[in-house]
């Protein structure tokens, strides 16, 4: 487990490293003057100066680079251009809201393919299996960005159930994540099913029913705890995809939180303010791959490092 | 519904799709550009069968010529991000050491960041357009391909008939475009059917997030983001952009479905 742990920490540094230098680029990708595209081409020759200073730009990039890190080392990512607050404080402010919308995300997505897939893998070949497998294809098929809608004009506007958009109460978290969770709930629905059908005909299940335990305990604790190995990885990449997500789906519901941050600050090329969320939402990723590397080795020690 | 029956229904699909982008110009009723104002957000008339938006151009032409965005996009990211993904996974795979080594760690850093986050932050930078979105897109497109190829060239390098091409002398460059590609065409196939839907996908969110292809012209993801203003008024303005969209990815996603079935049969 510690050369497992070890390795893994070893692929985690250059990965980090290399996602936080692409951040870093990406300002200075901007084709021509960073700074005539942040103030717009009718800023003073002073006030251009004064940006370009204050964003380090006058220094050399290697230098640029060095204090990038410097100043990540001590949770400093800069100031916004339009706010006058630090860019840290904004995310910190936006980040919970994120967070919840995602949890509740993965809530739905869970609860929805468990349903499913143990519905489907008991009845496979039936009306049930078939719906299962539909379900998972339309909504692998569907965007979040026409889903959003679609449910906005069902269950706000025709029926007047739910708000429409904001963050509020329960209700207005409804929405929301059910947009966010269907993609990842139509591929764990899948995954599930698969897994189910085959724990179900592992040699260990079949010697479980000739002991005499009941349908129900057989796939209670052997059919379903052994196909969870198999969503258990899934679920933990998906949650990062549900921090990308939220990109959209926030766009969608002006709901206050990262993702919507991030569309606002390149809307009004807030540079300094994009590349805060992008790092923000790129190391969180990341670290939740680490994390599931090692979670899933805890939970399956067969599992083993493969160069 | 049997694996052939999902695999017609998806090419089906697919050719409609891909003849509506084709032959836009024959098929659009009129002029996807053309605005009329007195006609603005008309739900249905003779003339415009799926109605018009808010500035009186006709959604069925604008439909139809979205889908040629969308081809071109989502085939010229593939095209781009195999090429590469074919091109590095060979030189990975074939000639292993110190450049299968880097190549992979590369490979692993750009897998680790999201791909839709990185597409965003670099189209934000460069700002919109057709050129830009494919770029953004590829970015991160072809590790997969590398992933795929690199794999499936070390299953294969071992293998008798390569064994007898390097006796007879071939160079590594046959040895891969002669003997491995042929190989290494079905699960590169399936990957590219299954990239395409996401790529459609993807230039899809861009332009919803006006960050894809430059105002006038008609993109799927672009039009569901005007319609989103007037979805009570006006929710058929997002309807057809969004059914094209789902029916060319299910389309997608049936097709390489049944062609991943009929691989894993074949190799069974």
């Amino acid at each position: 487990m510690k050369r497992y742990f070890i390795h893994r920490l070893l692929l985690l540094l250059p990965t980090l490293l290399g996602a936080l230098t692409l951040v870093f680029l990406l300002v200075h990708l901007i084709p021509g003057d960073p700074v005539d595209v942040m103030l717009g081409e009718t800023a003073s020759a002073a006030d251009k100066e004064e940006l370009r200073r204050s964003l380090g730009f006058d220094r050399p990039l290697a230098e640029q680079y060095r204090s990038f890190f410097a100043g990540l080392a001590f949770g400093n990512l800069g100031r916004s251009l339009y706010e006058q607050q630090s860019v840290a404080m904004i995310i910190g402010a936006r980040l919970p809201a994120t967070l919840q919308l995602a949890l509740c995300a993965m809530l739905v997505a869970v609860l929805t393919s468990f349903l499913l897939a143990t519905l489907a893998a008991k009845k496979r070949g039936g009306w049930i299996d078939r719906s299962a497998l539909l379900f998972s294809l339309l909504g692998l098929s569907l965007p979040n960005f026409w889903l959003g809608p679609l449910l906005m004009i069902l269950f706000s506007i025709q029926l007047g159930w739910l708000p429409v958009s904001g963050r509020g109460g329960v209700t207005h978290l409804v929405l929301p994540s059910f947009t966010l969770g269907l993609g990842m709930a139509a591929i764990l629905t899948r995954i599930l099913r698969a897994g189910l059908l085959q724990a179900a005909r592992e040699d260990y299940v079949q010697t479980a029913r000739a002991k005499g335990l009941s349908e129900k305990q057989v796939w209670l604790k052997h059919v379903l705890r052994n196909a969870l190995l198999s969503v258990a990885t899934v679920m933990s990449l998906q949650f990062g995809s549900l921090l990308t997500g939220s990109l959209i789906t926030e766009t969608i519901f002006s709901w206050p939180g990262l993702g919507r941050l991030t569309i606002q600050a390149i809307q009004t090329r807030d540079y300094p303010l994009v590349q805060g969320c992008v790092l923000v939402i790129a190391t969180s990723y990341v670290l939740i791959n680490f994390v599931t590397d090692i979670l899933y080795k805890l939970i399956d020690p067969r599992i083993t490092y493969a160069r | 519904m049997p694996g052939k029956l999902w695999l017609s229904a998806g090419i089906a699909m697919l050719t409609l799709f891909a003849l509506s982008a084709l032959f836009a110009p024959l098929l659009a009723p009129q002029d996807p550009l053309r605005q009329n104002l007195d006609e603005d957000l008309v739900s249905y008339s003779v003339e415009h069968p799926l109605g018009t938006d808010k500035l009186g151009r006709d959604i069925l032409s604008r439909t139809i010529y979205g889908a040629r965005i969308s081809l071109i996009v989502g085939c010229a990211t593939v095209a781009l991000s195999v090429t590469i993904g074919f091109a590095l996974g060979s030189l990975s795979g074939y000639f292993g050491g110190w450049v299968d080594q880097s190549l992979m760690r590369l490979v692993d850093i750009l897998m680790a960041f999201p791909g839709i986050l990185l597409a965003i932050a670099f189209t934000a930078v460069l700002g919109p357009g057709l050129d830009h979105v494919v770029l953004a897109l590829c970015l991160i497109g072809w590790t997969t391909y590398a992933r795929l190829v690199r794999g499936e060239i070390l299953a294969l390098r071992e293998r008798e008939f390569i064994h007898a091409a390097r006796a007879l002398g071939c160079r590594p460059t046959r040895i891969i475009l002669r003997h491995l590609l042929p190989n290494l065409l079905p699960p590169l196939l399936i990957q590219a059917t299954f990239g395409l839907a996401a790529a459609i996908v993807a230039e899809g969110s861009l332009s919803f997030l006006g960050l894809g292809v430059e105002p006038p012209t008609p993109s799927w993801g672009s039009m569901l983001n005007d319609g989103r203003q007037f979805l009570l008024v006006a929710p058929h303005l997002t309807s057809y952009p969004g059914l094209a969209l789902m029916l060319t990815v299910l389309a997608l996603n049936l097709v390489g479905d049944a062609l991943q079935d009929r691989l894993n049969s074949r190799n069974r």
